[in-house]
């Protein structure tokens, strides 16, 4: 007997019936969110080889220990960690690095002082609902964010293009929650400099560093 | 508060997590401090580009070759297992 795979059958519905053998549950799994990881590994790698690994040794993965997946996180959350982990191997490996680990750069939560003032103070002149139609700004968009650390970089896509919570993010990576709101900070920062500079309009820039009191 | 203190809870204040003592007082200063009224909005405006940006989308091939791969490893974990 098998039971019909509608459009709102939960993940963790489908989840336990893969588990109890039913390759039709794991293949509509895969079809759910194999967009979403490919776009993931594309925006840390900015490479589509590379990225296409990333996916299927994700898939791969979560197929290989599907039995171990016990919901305490979500389906796309455990399947997000997977493949951050495959494309930060990536990356270290292009780096010739074999043994730096996410958690090594550890950044004490007190670090929050040393986060960079804003420089480039300005509003933009369009809008994002404007800007997200163009394509020079989704390449200008893609070369912000390759210029963030990958720890960054992913703390933010994780974060606020996936929709993770803190938390999540926080699992997902091995990370403290207080580690992750900092690099989300660094990371927010950085882009909105970034993109300030290129989007912002200069007849409007405000005064280079302000000093307010208090 | 300061701009320093400011840039600290700016998280908190996106994400609207931040306690809502603290976020009178983030509002009050960002009423008297345009910079950092203007930095919360480039803040805003930068992670609603990210999110509602075109993602990425996978090359149709990719998936044909994906799911065939994946067809072949279930077959070898669920040996003997119903062709479903």
């Amino acid at each position: 007997m098998s039971f019909p795979i509608l459009p709102e059958t939960p993940d963790a519905d489908l989840v336990r019936r893969a588990q109890g053998g039913e390759l039709k549950a794991f293949e509509a799994l895969t079809s759910r969110h194999e967009q979403r990881v490919f776009a993931l590994a594309m925006r840390m790698l900015h490479q589509e080889q590379d990225a296409e690994d990333v996916t299927q040794q994700a898939f791969l993965s979560a197929l290989e220990h599907l039995d171990g997946f016990r919901g305490e996180a979500s389906f796309s959350t455990w399947l997000l960690r997977i493949a951050s982990h495959a494309a930060l191997k990536i990356i270290r490996k292009r780096k010739g690095l074999n043994t730096v680990s996410l958690e090594e750069a550890t950044e004490p939560a007190d670090s929050l002082h040393a986060v960079p003032h804003p420089e480039f103070i300005a509003d933009w002149r369009q809008s994002p609902e404007h800007l997200v139609e163009q394509n020079e700004v989704r390449r200008l968009l893609d070369e912000a964010l390759a210029r963030l650390d990958a720890k960054h970089r992913l703390v933010f896509l994780l974060r606020d293009v996936e929709g993770l919570s803190v938390r999540e993010t926080a699992n997902a990576l091995d990370l403290s929650e207080g580690n992750v709101k900092v690099r989300l900070l660094r990371a927010r920062l950085q882009l909105r400099e970034d993109l300030t500079r290129a989007l912002g309009d200069p007849a409007q820039q405000l005064v280079k560093s302000h000093h307010h009191p208090e | 508060m300061k701009c320093e203190e400011l840039l600290a809870m700016l998280n908190e204040y996106v994400d609207g997590t931040v306690d809502p003592a603290v976020c009178a007082e983030f509002e009050q200063h960002m009423a008297g401090c345009n910079p950092c009224q203007v930095v919360v909005d480039n803040i805003r405006q930068t992670i609603t580009l990210y999110k509602d940006g075109q993602p990425f989308a996978m090359p149709v091939n990719f998936r044909t070759q994906l799911h065939e791969v994946l067809r072949q490893k279930w077959k070898e974990k669920h040996p003997g297992g119903p062709a479903n």
